[in-house]
């Protein structure tokens, strides 16, 4: 009874963590400032993942998200010189739009779902010891093939990241390592037949000089 | 054994999932806070498969999750990339700005 008590207490706060940050993220002025809100985001709700014992989705959540999108974002954010006072404009005037939708949304989405009649119980956990290992039997054997996709997916992301930010600069000096290599002798050195005979003429002016 | 409730879970993700929808709705200039809200309504939906799979003892959903957090990555990815093109080539990320294809 204790535990599930002392659960239920970590789930609150770390959800209530998780939604003020999330709060801050959409509210607050500074850029950097929402991306570190976001960042607590993330982490709160890899807590609230690891209690409902996804472990390995918690640590991929934390190493993924935390580590590398949202450093990601933070260079991005940090790189462009951004004036802020013309994106802040309308945030009054739409805020009473927002919190009215997404309120609305909320009801809706409560009343549809129904909280009161999802009462499933939740049971012994199904991965037994290892979390990782239920999720690698299913993602090994029944999904190999959506995850040799998601593999293709992130290549293409990886060459398409790279082929859009990527800028070829005209006017600096710069060396191609694939002309260098295929230079050959000849390219480079010119024979040329000649007489064997000293010009006469050029040494006549250099000994008047 | 867990003895947090399911509807606790989606109801925390519901409300995720509402603050990430009236971010866009308020912030609707900046393009950065645009991608950070789909990211956050992204957290929102996974969060109610992770709950689903372990409460209904089902490896799917916590496979469809990474597959999403593959997908989001590879997103937000190519997302600050135009961002950073928009940027250079056009000198602001206001969305307002960003109006040429509409003449």
């Amino acid at each position: 009874m204790n535990h599930s008590i002392f659960q239920m207490v970590c789930f609150v706060v770390f959800a209530v963590v998780a939604v003020g940050a999330a709060l801050a993220v959409v509210s607050v002025k500074n850029t950097v400032h929402a991306v570190l809100a976001l960042v607590l985001t993330f982490f709160s709700a890899a807590c609230l993942w690891m209690l409902a014992e996804a472990e390995f989705l918690a640590l991929a959540l934390v190493v993924v998200y935390v580590g590398a999108v949202m450093v990601l974002f933070l260079f991005v954010v940090m790189m462009l010189d951004i004036d802020l006072e013309p994106m802040r404009e309308g945030f009054i005037k739409y805020l009473p739009i927002g919190i009215g939708a997404a309120v609305i949304m909320l009801v809706e989405m409560l009343g549809i779902v129904g909280v009161k009649t999802l009462q499933i119980p939740a049971g012994a956990n199904p991965a037994g010891a290892s979390n990782i290992e239920w999720l690698g039997m299913a993602l090994f054997t029944r999904f190999l093939l959506p995850f040799e996709i998601a593999a293709l997916i992130l290549t293409v992301g990886l060459v398409a990241a790279v082929v859009l930010a990527l800028r070829v600069r005209t006017f600096s000096k710069h060396q191609n390592p694939a002309a260098q290599s295929a230079v050959r002798a000849a390219g480079r050195v010119r024979m040329v037949k000649m007489a064997a005979t000293p010009p006469a003429a050029s040494s006549k002016q250099e000994s008047q000089a | 054994m867990i003895a947090i409730p399911l509807s606790w879970y989606i109801v925390f993700a519901t409300v995720l999932f509402c603050i990430a929808i009236a971010g866009i709705f308020i912030n609707r200039k900046n393009v950065i806070v645009l991608l950070m809200c789909i990211e956050l309504m992204l957290l929102a939906v996974n969060t109610n498969f992770v709950a689903f799979s372990r409460y209904l003892h089902d490896p799917a959903g916590q496979v469809f999750v990474f597959f999403i957090l593959t997908v989001a990555a590879a997103e937000s990815a190519i997302g600050l990339a135009i961002v950073v093109l928009m940027f250079r080539n056009r000198r602001t990320i206001n969305v307002d700005e960003i109006d040429t294809l509409r003449y």
